[in-house]
């Protein structure tokens, strides 16, 4: 699967408190979140994110608290993948469970600014600059998690496999 | 004759026995049963819109649910009441008896040992990132996000991917006001924020044993703070104890073979520890007291599932019984659960709390998080019990929050700025 869009740059350690405060936790509508996402950080970025922007962030990405609202706002607001060097556990399993796809960088994506466009292609590994031409090397998706963006997030994926197997069934 | 299992970790070994395998290794992706279900007022709405999305008609065992009210209870606003509410709604409707609302209700990691619903060998997952809490009792505890609890309600499964373990090896004797916090923010200091990322923590040694709970429950809550997915004690005595008095099962008790592989092993000499403060804006940002600015602290909070038990309060009022808290500071404290807070009325250290002039929450996260009940405004410096001090964390993102124990945060209060206990 290839994706192309504009970048937004972040650095290490974005924690969940940045990418949604917590006095937002009241609401579990995902519109209503977007419309606070990154809102300390990056006043701009709910009035200017665009359908199929890619986020991109250092070491750490997601740190700090659980909660699942962090990715839902981040998939709200628009962006369609995430390329990080690293995430936090949490936040990467919840991006996937939700159907939003976050991949590891293998090399630090210095050369990357925002609102430049970039190219990221699963089969190759590789995510390109399309101004500089420059390319870094991307992690292939674990197999289970590409299983689960292949099913559109846990819940189609749990759905499906209830159906298939009687060892996973829904109570 | 059985063929001999590799030797494994005791992180290893409650995930094996849950797997239904003889052993696993690090790397495997195995698909565990759940003992222990947990969310709480904020993560529960998007796990039951989940549950719903899924169509299950049931939860998978009503008595491994746990629902707790403690974030933004009392409710701080409408949209608040109407997540608490389904939360209610939901517990009425499923059947779970597990559900803690005001009245019983504290914070989710204070109530569920106190009330026993955990104990050694368990496999508690909860849509709570300080889930981990729960390895001081010698169980595998790990947050997740709600989707995952969702599908855990709904199928009473889960899958993980075993983690690698860091140990850390604790030696010496436990100096005066000193202890668990200033034992974690030390590890967390050294590995990083992100040092044990996907790993899991075994806390051993000398040191630790015959640590009292609070301390060990201190120390796995912020196992998360390195990144780790798990921290975990083995249950000895002291845990043995705890659980006897608290829970009607006794749970199973694994040990890490002496074989077993570790990533790396980590010393800590204590006997010369200062207690330990973590500086804006990250829990990793650790230093000791002595190292520290003597900071103006326009509050001090005293809580959290960090640092909320009795035994926290208990090293608190030591420090303020017959004191006053300094002028132009502000001290929260917050029992973590009503039998804290009822037992803190019968020894007298309330009434001594609010001689000393501190004003006292219900049992709530509070401040921790910056939602409500202490709430920082710009430029505001804060001192706090809690676990996490990342920018905007308790309030404004002008605002700078200290991390440290409950009696560094007592002297403080009443010093009015960051000092040691040592000084009064």
């Amino acid at each position: 699967m290839d994706y192309e869009g504009r970048v937004w740059k972040f650095g290490d350690n974005v924690d969940t408190d940045l990418i949604i405060p917590a006095r937002f936790l009241n609401e579990s509508d995902e519109t209503i979140l977007a419309g606070h996402c990154f809102s300390e950080l990056r006043p701009d970025f709910a009035e200017e994110v665009k359908q199929g922007d890619i986020l991109v962030a250092g070491t750490n990405f997601g740190c700090g608290s659980s909660r699942e609202h962090a990715p839902l706002a981040i998939k709200a607001s628009g962006i369609r993948l995430i390329v990080a060097q690293s995430y936090a556990r949490i936040f990467y399993r919840n991006a996937f469970n939700i159907g939003l796809p976050a991949l590891e960088a293998e090399e630090p994506l210095e050369g990357l600014r925002d609102r430049i466009r970039v190219s990221v292609s699963l089969e190759s590994g590789r995510l390109r600059d399309l101004e500089s031409g420059r390319s870094y090397r991307v992690r292939p998706i674990p197999p289970f998690m590409r299983e689960i963006i292949r099913a559109g997030g846990l819940v189609p994926y749990v759905k499906g496999r209830a159906r298939a197997e009687g060892n996973w069934r829904l109570y | 004759m059985e063929r001999h299992a590799l030797p494994m970790t005791i992180t290893e070994k409650i995930l094996a026995r849950h797997a239904g395998n003889r052993s696993v290794r690090p790397g495997d992706l195995v698909e565990v049963e759940v003992d222990l279900a947990l969310a709480n007022d904020i993560t529960a709405p998007l796990a039951i819109r989940v549950f719903h999305e899924l169509e299950a008609e049931r939860v998978f065992d009503p008595e491994k649910v746990v629902l707790v009210q403690d974030h933004f209870v009392p409710n701080k606003d409408i949209a608040s009441a109407a997540q608490v509410k389904m939360m209610a709604e939901f517990a009425e409707a499923l059947g779970i008896s597990h559900y803690f609302d005001l009245g019983e209700a504290g914070i989710e990691h204070v109530i569920l040992p106190e009330r026993g619903l955990v104990v050694p060998g368990d496999l508690v997952i909860g849509a709570d990132s300080h889930t981990c809490t729960y390895g001081a009792l010698g169980a595998f505890a790990a947050g997740v996000g709600s989707t995952d609890l969702g599908v855990i309600w709904a199928t009473g499964k889960t899958w993980l991917r075993v983690p690698e373990t860091i140990l850390l090896v604790f030696e010496g004797q436990r100096p005066r006001w000193v202890g668990g916090k200033d034992y974690i923010l030390s590890v967390i200091g050294r590995l990083g924020v992100d040092g044990a990322s996907y790993k899991a923590l075994e806390f051993r040694g000398g040191a630790l044993e015959g640590l009292p709970m609070h301390h060990r429950f201190t120390m796995a809550n912020m196992a998360v703070e390195a990144g780790a997915k798990n921290g975990i004690f083995h249950a000895d005595a002291v845990a043995r104890d705890y659980v006897r008095e608290h829970a009607s099962r006794s749970g199973e008790l694994f040990k890490s073979d002496d074989e077993a592989r570790y990533l790396r092993v980590e010393h800590f000499d204590v006997s010369d520890m200062e207690p330990q403060v973590a500086l804006p804006n990250s829990p990793d940002n650790v230093a000791p007291i002595s190292a520290v600015d003597p900071v103006r602290l326009d509050q001090v909070f005293i809580g959290s599932c960090t640092n909320g038990r009795l035994g926290d309060l208990r090293e608190a009022f030591e420090v303020l019984k017959d004191r006053k808290v300094a002028r132009g500071t502000r001290l929260i404290m917050i029992p973590g659960s009503p039998r804290v807070y009822l037992e803190a009325v019968r020894e007298g250290m309330v009434e001594g709390f609010l001689k000393a002039g501190a004003v006292l929450g219900p049992p709530c996260c509070g401040p921790c998080l910056g939602g409500h009940m202490g709430v920082l405004g710009r430029g505001e410096t804060a001192l706090s019990t809690t676990n996490r001090n990342f920018v905007g964390r308790m309030g404004h993102t002008e605002s700078r929050v200290y991390l440290a124990n409950p009696a560094v945060a007592a002297a403080s209060a009443v010093l009015g700025r960051i000092g040691s206990p040592a000084e009064l």
